[in-house]
């Protein structure tokens, strides 16, 4: 660590995320105009350990949508996809990609190759109606992965379990079709030994993962779950299984090391630690941040960097030795710890609110997600029942602009403020009579 | 054990007086038959839509009731759910939070992204088991026939502990054979529907259906053999109204004005109402391993609905088989308001309609609306389109 500056090491990994970003939109792009297709997966489970096996370029489309949110322009994109006859109370992303199909992949950083092979898992339903589509426009094969997920809170199940033995068999069997879907597809044999080096660079990935997400208990805080956390989400998603995914997560660690090291944090005057449960505000991303971050607010924690990470972010390690069914058994681990993140996430916030310090719980319900938004009210109260912790509730979209009602949500948030900021006050004054 | 029975006052009554006894019965929303049931002593397992194996409730001496929303306010259960959702996941929640219904038990399935909340939502709120059923969304892995045998042996588990008693074979064996003749009624129903659909009205054949998830299937089947005879029987002729297929009642069910609104004007020769009911399409031969062959039926024998995938039912395919199966003329092709994948399923569906030009008529509804003036000039016009044209 001697060698490396604060200047060089601080926002290291915000930036060359970004860097790599933007090269993986750039070569994506090359590879439609070479009209090569891509496999489309998804966020939450992307079976990319496999794909990279038969080298498939990917397409993460739920990352295409998010970008035109991002960047405003995806009010058009989903105007043109309901004058065509989708609804405005569906999913808005399946809506953005729709339309980014019907004008030949062009999207605001690149052009996005056509799908070759659809590959999904259950974590989202979403998913199965939005691979449907790509199946019936281009006729590619569709493959899902169905990964049975926690059937009640508190009955979930681990390797040597009976039920959790009987499960792994079937997400394996369906992984062993995907295989044999590949080998059809790419006129390539399918090699162990590949396998085992992406999955080499897997665990390197989720250990480092895992770790940052830990990292983030140092007070000050060393990035905001929110903003900062997104951009390694996506590096956790489009890197998967690569040496470069892998060397990044490993500077991240240094870098966030570095700053614990250090008591560095992020540029937020913190005074409230907070948890974001949800899906980010993409339409107005930066300025729902600094609703939160003038007030010294900063999300310590996100359950999206933890079901949009398909779970990898309890830092499942795959056993190299048995490479094929290590694979299964932590697909059914990470895939089953998502959908548990997103049902049940107050059991998470209540177990590490003290590592984390937290002051607040920020619940984010999107009209797009019933996923992760239909449980949301329910979850709240059973957080208020089972904690002191302050909660705010607000409802608004990660693509639909028109839903987002940003004087309302200021407000709100403003009086959540107010009221944490009135509960220090008195916890100070109890505290010092 | 014999109970009483949960329905009284149909039997020797005119068909007229027994449809308005099923009506009465289905919108009563204190469930009072489920309520009969419960104080004989009974438990009772609330399942959401769209399919669930009664079969192993039923084997376990239990009640399985269908929940498929009902015409209360959601009051209390309004505060356990955001906006930008169905209906029918606060109607349900309600019937329970308000005490109008007691269940033993509760099983929602992963059939939406809304549906696999409610077994989290509700186990946060009663005590007793609130489960998925995780019927396998690949049914095109040579293993999901075995996976789903292990899920319903594990539900099974589950089903003895509140029940209290151990499920033989012999009792699977029973009660797969009361719902095997409770399907071939319903099929008896459907054929009356499609072949002299002047005989009975979609709100009146849809009665006939609901009531079954309300009662005890022997009792359902006891009341179908009498009343089927009678519709059979009915002086009715027919009049000049076109055969339409009724598409988007898989899981919320559209109100019964709606329905009667629908059948002044068109013969409704098919239709996925309640199609959990009706799921499993030909006998299930129980075998030496009736689990397994109730999984083989579900994987292999089954209707489709938007909530299933599966690479061999794409759902246009499916309609269109529907359609023309049925001798239809035009497809009516709704969606509850806020039901995700129904709304993009309706996109499929019209596409796939206007490849030939054959007529449709798109809307939306939800269960507790009460106009439908607008619907009713809106299909008039649809259909004199189609007769005059």
């Amino acid at each position: 660590m001697n060698s490396v500056t604060k200047k060089g090491i601080v926002g290291r990994g915000t930036r060359e995320g970004a860097a790599l970003f933007r090269d993986w939109f750039q070569d994506l792009t090359q590879k439609a105009e070479d009209d090569e297709t891509a496999a489309y997966v998804f966020v939450m489970g992307s079976i990319a350990e496999i794909l990279r096996v038969f080298d498939m370029p990917m397409v993460f489309p739920e990352i295409n949508s998010l970008q035109t949110a991002v960047r405003h322009v995806a009010d058009d994109f989903l105007n043109t996809a309901e004058d065509y006859g989708y609804s405005p109370d569906i999913c808005g992303y399946v809506k953005a990609d729709f339309a980014m199909q019907m004008q030949n992949g062009n999207h605001p950083m690149g052009r996005i190759p056509k799908p070759g092979i659809a590959v999904l898992t259950n974590a989202c339903n979403t998913y199965f109606k939005w691979a449907e589509i790509w199946e019936r426009i281009y006729d590619i094969p569709m493959v899902s992965i169905d990964v049975p997920a926690t059937r009640e809170a508190g009955t979930r199940t681990w390797p040597g379990d009976e039920q959790f033995e009987r499960e792994k068999k079937y997400v394996k069997v369906q992984l062993e079709e995907l295989i044999e879907t590949c080998e059809g597809l790419t006129g390539k044999k399918f090699d162990v030994d590949r396998l085992r080096e992406v999955l080499g660079h897997a665990n390197t990935m989720s250990r480092c993962w895992k770790r940052v997400l830990e990292l983030n208990q140092s007070s000050p805080s060393l990035f905001n779950a929110l903003t900062d956390g997104t951009v390694y989400l996506g590096m956790s998603n489009v890197f998967r299984g690569t040496p470069e995914g892998a060397r990044f997560f490993e500077r991240l660690v240094e870098e966030m090391e570095y700053m614990t090291a250090n008591g560095i944090g992020t540029l937020t005057d913190e005074k409230y630690r907070l948890s974001f449960i949800g899906v980010p505000c993409y339409p107005i991303f930066r300025r729902f941040n600094e609703m939160f971050t003038k007030w010294g607010g900063s999300f310590v924690m996100s359950s999206y960097l933890w079901f949009a990470s398909g779970g990898t972010n309890i830092g499942v390690q795959y056993d190299l030795d048995d490479p094929l069914d290590s694979l299964a058994e932590g697909v059914l681990i990470s895939v089953r710890d998502a959908m548990d993140s997103m049902f049940h996430p107050e059991l998470t916030v209540l177990s590490q609110a003290d590592d984390f310090n937290i002051d607040g719980v920020v619940y984010h319900p999107i009209k797009s997600c019933r996923t992760t938004s239909a449980g949301m009210a329910d979850n709240r109260r059973m957080l208020m029942e089972k904690s002191d912790l302050p909660s705010l509730f607000i409802e608004s979209d990660m693509m639909d602009s028109r839903v987002v009602g940003e004087a309302q949500m200021k407000n709100r948030i403003d009086a959540f403020f107010e009221g944490l900021a009135s509960r220090k006050a008195r916890a100070a004054v109890e505290g010092g009579g | 054990m014999d109970r009483p029975k949960t329905l009284e006052g149909w039997k020797n009554q005119p068909l007229e007086e027994i449809l308005w006894l099923c009506q009465e019965t289905i919108e009563d929303t204190e469930v009072t038959t489920v309520k009969r049931w419960r104080e004989a002593g009974g438990k009772v397992l609330g399942h959401f839509q769209v399919y669930f194996p009664e079969e192993i409730a039923h084997a376990a001496g239990m009640l399985p009731m269908k929940m498929f929303g009902a015409s209360v306010e959601p009051r209390e259960a309004d505060s356990r759910f955001g906006s930008f959702l169905c209906s029918i996941l606060k109607t349900n929640l309600e019937q329970v939070l308000s005490g109008r219904v007691e269940i033993d038990m509760f099983v929602t399935h992963p059939i939406c992204d809304a549906a696999r909340n409610l077994a989290p939502i509700w186990g946060r709120n009663f005590d007793y088991p609130c489960q998925i059923l995780y019927l396998p969304q690949n049914p095109n892995s040579s293993h999901s026939v075995q996976y789903l045998k292990e899920e319903y042996e594990r539900i099974q588990g589950v089903i003895e502990g509140v029940a209290g008693r151990k499920i033989t074979k012999d009792d699977l064996r029973n009660s797969i054979a009361v719902f095997n003749k409770n399907r071939a009624l319903l099929r008896k129903l459907y054929a009356i529907k499609r072949e002299r659909p002047w005989l009975i009205t979609i709100n009146e054949a849809y009665v006939l259906v609901a009531l079954g998830g309300l009662i005890p299937r022997e009792e359902h089947n006891e009341l179908l053999e009498a009343v089927i005879p009678l519709i059979e029987k009915r002086d009715a002729r027919e009049q000049d109204r076109i055969r339409v297929v009724f598409e988007g009642g898989f899981c919320e069910q559209p109100p019964l004005d709606m329905l009667r609104t629908i059948g002044r004007s068109c013969y409704v020769v098919d239709d996925d109402l309640l199609i959990g009911m009706r799921y499993i399409l030909e006998d299930i031969d129980a075998g030496d391993n009736p689990l397994e062959a109730m999984a083989e039926a579900y994987i292999n024998n089954s209707s489709y609905s938007p909530v299933q995938h599966d690479l061999r039912k794409p759902k246009e395919k499916m309609l269109r088989e529907r359609f023309e199966n049925t001798d239809a003329e035009a497809v009516i092709i709704t969606a509850a308001k806020m039901c995700e994948p129904g709304l993009e399923e309706q996109v499929t569906y019209t596409q796939e309609l206007e490849k030939d030009d054959t007529p449709y008529f798109v809307s939306e509804f939800e269960e507790n609306m009460s106009s439908f003036d607008h619907l009713e000039i809106q299909l008039e016009t649809f259909v004199e389109n189609l007769m005059f044209d």
